[in-house]
């Protein structure tokens, strides 16, 4: 069969590509360009002051160094692995697509005083959409990619998403948005493996990049300084409010809503007797609520464009635990739908920071129930 | 599977005898070329000859020749050297193109971002350079205007004798970078009236990491590489012996062929193109047909990523580009079609297919059979993004 396998050049979808080439598939490597070519092995972002290296594409950000992920170094090691392995290997341009689809959202949330989850949009928005198409386009109808996840068909034809074998390295949390007819088309080849069993592979298949360390922040900001990179997109973000605490008192001011996640407790800049966090950011008024932790628990939430995956949507409770972050533990909760594509969701014990923007994902033991967008 | 190769632009097979004598050289001709002895002799006397046939190739003496590494250091040498070397006449103004190789706009930028000041001569949607725009910009601080002779991504010549007049008449040099003309079609440097040209092995069926840049006698360029006295002081470094010998025997070669070759490929270009323009709905030739090298067809197909045709066409065999090559591997839109003032989709959605040695009248045959449900397939794909 053949199949596109996206590439970032990292072990598990170089190994994912790697497994499916050695099990007689027509593998086909599709590496995405995600941001302009600068010279390979930038560092971090160094901010504006850097003269645009020769040979770097105009742009409205020439003076970033992008990429954690997919830098021409990465999508040189995808290359390799291709033709070690014996496939072809091939770059596409999706710049255009991943500011569009990626990038604008990222910022916009920021601005709006929420925290984003990009990787869970590029995946729905991008690899398992604008890539599919391409892959399509070339005869594959399936994309493979690294994640780890598991896929599964049920008796009636219906799709199921899992989470890994590797609970640690579970990303099921960042696909909860893909559609049946996705999840039809995935393929996830590592997703029955561990982590060091992914890299033994590499080691047997003679790939270089068996040792190569994962990419721990967000691809596109690879110095992890999210407040700095969206002042550069939208400089009007960075406008100064205030910071009240629960009963509209000012404690201190800051400079621009951005900079800040709920349950946040560093760089307030607020001096206190007890710990204090961040519970809420208006945007309109471009201010931030701070309090102790206990203020920071809640049980309840309401989520939008919420996709169900292993069920209709149902109008009744229905038994769940739930995932408010990529590093929280699922906690047991219930959860019923709206109506214009929302719900509710109600854990039995009250969770810390639940933070407009992220994703609250419900399971049901392994198997994704379904997940939405946190209000 | 069997593979077409229409590509010739980006590169060319190295041709047979070529092979040969660089592979005699590299196993009998070992000697350093400076060395005193018999065995430097001998090595002088092989990229001398070699000197001799590229200079034929171009019409110009074997002493103006200085071998490179390649069309761009040949590039980088004409223009930083007559910068630099003009520098202090006052003459601190720098004219190129829009639609140039990344080997001459790169280091047109690189000069301004160290106090050159540049410009860049506009071309329409024919391709060309307007006389009239060059005459335009250039002032009595002019020290250079570098001009490419055809475009590698459209193939359309420019007027240089008329561009260079123009340069002569107020004191500025003429470069021209000659990489896709050199070898399939006349060039002559006499008759062009160039101060200094670029050519490169490779896209004339010789190896790659050998060019060579002419320089009219007289002409003082401050060199790039420095170090021993190689090329006259003009260009230091051990010389690529097997390398120049390649280029001079694909010199002697092209001279040779080039009229009929030219002849064979002119045909065998516009049956291509006619035959994809009626096969495939939704497609247009960019670029002025009419003074264009006889290998080259640039076309663009609506709502299709050049991107996803490339790719589909070579997993079915065809090799063709979208115009530059470039270290990354990946497809950018093209500078050329964009100069030329075309709209964005276009300049993503457009092929270059460029003939050559390796091609006969059924690769086209071939071709235009597959092209056709390729585009279909592409097209009835595509939709519009998803916007989060």
């Amino acid at each position: 069969m053949r199949i596109v396998v996206a590439m970032s050049g990292g072990v598990d979808s170089s190994v994912a590509a790697a497994l499916l080439a050695e099990q007689g598939h027509d593998v086909i490597g599709l590496s995405m360009q995600l941001y302009p070519s600068t010279a390979s092995g930038q560092g971090p972002s160094a901010g504006s002051g850097q003269v645009p290296t020769d040979g770097a594409q105009a742009s409205a950000t020439s003076d970033e160094r992008f990429g954690s992920c997919c830098t021409l170094d990465d999508l040189h090691d995808a290359r390799r692995v291709a033709s070690v392995i014996g496939f072809p290997h091939y770059i596409v341009n999706f710049e255009r697509q991943f500011q569009e689809t990626v990038v604008s959202n990222f910022v916009r949330e920021y601005a709006s005083g929420r925290t984003p989850l990009p990787c869970a949009h590029c995946n729905s928005d991008l690899k398992f959409s604008t890539l599919l198409d391409r892959a399509r386009g070339l005869g594959a109808e399936h994309v493979a990619t690294g994640h780890y996840a598991r896929v599964e068909q049920r008796a009636d034809g219906t799709w199921l998403l899992r989470r890994s074998s590797d609970e640690d390295k579970d990303q099921s949390y960042f696909l909860f948005s893909l559609t049946q007819d996705q999840l039809a088309r995935a393929v996830f080849p590592v997703g029955t493996l561990t982590k060091p069993r992914v890299r033994e592979e590499a080691r047997r298949l003679g790939l270089r990049v068996a040792d190569k360390p994962d990419s721990q922040e967000i691809c596109f900001v690879p110095d992890g300084d999210y407040a700095a990179f969206v002042a550069r997109r939208q400089p009007d973000v960075a406008h100064s409010g205030t910071i009240v605490d629960e009963q509209g008192q000012q404690l201190g001011t800051h400079g621009g809503i951005h900079r800040f996640t709920v349950g946040q407790r560093k760089g307030l800049g607020v001096s206190a007797s007890i710990p204090l966090y961040v519970l809420r950011i208006d945007a309109e008024t471009s201010t931030i609520t701070v309090g102790p932790r206990q203020a920071l628990e809640h049980s309840m939430l309401t989520a939008s464009a919420v996709n169900w995956i292993a069920l209709e949507p149902p109008a009744e409770w229905v038994s769940v635990t739930a995932q408010i972050r990529h590093r929280h533990r699922p906690a047991a909760a219930r959860v019923r739908s709206l109506p214009g594509q929302r719900a509710e969701l109600v854990f039995d014990v009250p969770q810390p920071a639940i933070t407009p923007g992220q994703a609250v994902v419900f399971y049901d033991d392994d198997v994704v129930v379904g997940g939405g967008w946190i209000d | 599977m069997q593979r077409v190769y229409l590509d010739h632009n980006a590169t060319t097979p190295v041709a047979p005898e070529v092979v040969e004598r660089m592979m005699a050289t590299l196993r009998e001709e070992f000697g350093n070329p400076s060395s005193v002895h018999h065995f430097g002799q001998r090595a002088k006397a092989a990229i001398d000859d070699a000197r001799s046939a590229v200079a034929a190739l171009i019409g110009g003496d074997a002493s103006e020749v200085v071998f490179t590494s390649g069309g761009t250091e040949s590039d980088n040498f004409a223009i930083r050297g007559i910068a630099e070397a003009l520098e202090p006449t006052g003459r601190r103004h720098l004219i190129t193109t829009t639609i140039e190789h990344e080997a001459v706009l790169n280091t047109y930028k690189a000069l301004a971002r160290r106090g050159w000041k540049t410009t860049l001569l506009p071309v329409d949607q024919s391709g060309i350079v307007s006389p009239a725009a060059l005459e335009a910009a250039i002032g009595d601080d002019t020290a250079l205007v570098s001009v490419m002779h055809a475009n590698n991504e459209i193939g359309t010549i420019q007027p240089l004798a008329e561009l260079a007049r123009i340069a002569k008449a107020r004191g500025a040099l003429f470069h021209t970078d000659a990489v896709q003309t050199a070898g399939k079609i006349s060039v002559d440097v006499r008759a062009l009236g160039v101060d200094l040209a670029s050519l490169s092995a490779h896209k004339f069926y010789g190896p790659k990491g050998i060019g060579a840049l002419w320089i009219r006698r007289g002409l003082r360029l401050v060199p790039v590489l420095t170090g021993g006295k190689h090329e006259r002081s003009r260009r230091a470094g051990t010389e690529n012996v097997a390398g120049i010998v390649g280029m001079g025997v694909a010199a002697q070669l092209a001279r040779r062929k080039m009229v009929e070759e030219g002849a064979r490929l002119g045909p065998l270009r516009d049956r291509l193109e006619e035959g994809v323009l009626a096969a495939v709905p939704g497609t247009a030739v960019n670029g002025t047909r009419a003074s264009r090298v006889p290998n080259t067809t640039n076309i663009s197909f609506d709502r299709v990523e050049a991107e996803s045709l490339l790719i589909a066409l070579d997993l079915q065999g065809f090799a063709v580009s979208t115009g530059s090559a470039c270290s990354s591997g990946t497809l950018e839109p093209s500078h050329v079609l964009k100069a030329m003032g075309f709209p964005p989709h276009r300049t993503q959605n457009s092929i270059r297919f460029s003939l050559g040695s390796a091609n006969a009248d059924g690769d086209v045959d071939r071709l235009i059979a597959v092209l056709p449900g390729i585009v279909e397939k592409l097209r009835s794909l595509t939709r519009t993004p998803v916007r989060a």
